[in-house]
């Protein structure tokens, strides 16, 4: 119970923090919008070519989005000095990864849903008759990508040139992700749409390995 | 010292030995023609790969638990001659590729997962350049090992079922179709030959690596 209870406070700390200043979201909503952007001036796509190629390139922006986001998640307490603080105070150290896993998962699902009606727009794709199983998969997606995520951001915090390292780390671990949310993705978007439930259980799957792997070995990212 | 020779001998010898075989024994393939005695080597070379990144997870997961030097030594060098491996496999494929398919690399599902695993695996290694202290380094690559290894039959199993818009080129009428006899006895001489040999290399290795700490601790022993 205490662990629940651990969590709860610690990701209203994180909730707090972001909201205070609403930094992380602000620059990831502006950093999504620019390359969406950025994609469509590369490739200039048809109508066909939008419904085609769109869900990927929104999944490999929030993916883009995500491995810049998920940088302060730890390197924050390292520069106030708070992770030793934080572990003194929590009964088990999953706490401070299940708090932190879920508040990214909320970011990243925040900026998404900002997001779509601004991808629907551009790429001029219709959403809204999927919408429940595309949050689906946005929610299944983001958290794998956060879960994976913040484990990393604990090994990039303490290495040099972490900025660089955690994209380099966690996009080749994030390949199952990308290929499975864009591809799910891209047969609801289509304009016979069509549920790949195997796909959202393998994205489910993903999220169990990666979950259980951080219960397993997250104590051990924090030592001092 | 002797052991290391006679070792060394031997795996030689039976490179020598399979690659005598591929080229003469083997039975030559009736429509791929000689190209196809790259087999032995590219398949021969991706199991020892394989079995390399498996000892370097096995490694990790003893660091993790027991904290002992060697289980980072055995690491970083079954790490490394498994990425020289996957590399021959990556070089090896697009040679018999190209004149069998008519084009060096195609996206199917086997080509794409060894390319992902080679990231991964080259980010683990980046990934040890970049943090200073010998015992964070051994533990934060280490976690890194394990998580990159429970994504490889993720990313296998994501690039196979999803990313099948494109039909992928017929590899020999797939899985186990069939080997002639000799062509079968050649093939696994082949593995064996390749497995000695990076068991070999990964002695070496290791016995480097242990020598290069033995030298730091010299040196500080200087230095104090």
């Amino acid at each position: 119970m205490s662990l629940l209870s651990n969590t709860a406070t610690l990701l209203g700390k994180e909730l707090r923090t972001e909201f205070r200043s609403r930094e992380l979201l602000t620059t990831t909503v502006v950093f999504i919008l620019v390359v969406l952007i950025l994609f469509s001036f590369a490739i200039s796509p048809t109508a066909e070519e939008s419904r085609e190629f769109g869900p990927g390139l929104l999944w490999l922006a929030i993916l883009f989005a995500a491995s810049l986001m998920l940088q302060p998640c730890f390197l924050r307490e390292q520069s106030n000095d708070t992770l030793s603080s934080l572990r003194l105070a929590v009964d088990d150290p999953f706490a401070i990864f299940l708090a932190k896993l879920v508040a990214n998962t909320l970011f990243l699902l925040l900026t998404e849903i900002l997001m779509l009606p601004l991808f629907s727009v551009f790429y001029n794709i219709p959403i809204l008759p999927q919408l429940r199983y595309l949050l689906l998969v946005l929610l299944l997606g983001s958290l794998g990508i956060s879960i994976a995520g913040t484990a990393l951001s604990a090994i990039s915090a303490q290495a040099r040139m972490r900025e660089l390292l955690l994209p380099l780390l966690l996009l080749p671990l994030l390949t199952p992700i990308l290929v499975v949310s864009a591809t799910v993705s891209v047969s609801l978007l289509e304009r016979e749409p069509v549920v790949l439930w195997k796909g959202i259980g393998f994205l489910a799957i993903f999220d169990l390995v990666f979950l259980t792997a951080l219960w397993l070995f997250g104590e051990y990212l924090l030592e001092e | 010292m002797a052991k290391r020779i006679i070792l060394g001998a031997v795996a030689v010898l039976l490179v020598i030995a399979s690659a005598y075989a591929s080229f003469y024994i083997a039975p030559e393939e009736r429509t791929m023609g000689v190209i196809q005695r790259i087999f032995y080597f590219h398949v021969g070379s991706a199991w020892a790969g394989m079995d390399a990144f498996l000892v370097c997870f096995i490694a990790n997961l003893l660091y993790v638990w027991r904290r002992q030097e060697k289980y980072d030594w055995l690491g970083v060098s079954s790490a490394e001659v498994g990425l020289v491996l996957t590399t021959v496999v990556l070089i090896t494929g697009p040679i018999w590729a190209h004149p069998v398919w008519g084009i060096w690399w195609t996206w199917d599902a086997r080509l794409t997962s060894t390319f992902v695993l080679w990231l991964l695996y080259v980010s683990y290694l980046l990934l040890r350049t970049l943090v200073e202290e010998q015992d964070r380094r051994a533990l934060l690559s280490s976690l890194f090992g394990i998580f990159a290894f429970l994504d490889v039959p993720l990313v296998f199993g994501a690039i196979r079922w999803w990313r099948t818009q494109h039909p992928s080129p017929v590899i020999m009428g797939g899985q186990g179709s069939g080997l002639d006899p000799t062509m079968k006895k050649v093939f696994f001489f082949t593995v064996l030959a390749m497995n000695v040999f990076a068991g070999f290399l990964i002695v070496e290795r290791y016995i480097l690596e242990k020598l290069k700490h033995e030298v730091d601790i010299l040196q500080r022993e200087a230095e104090a």
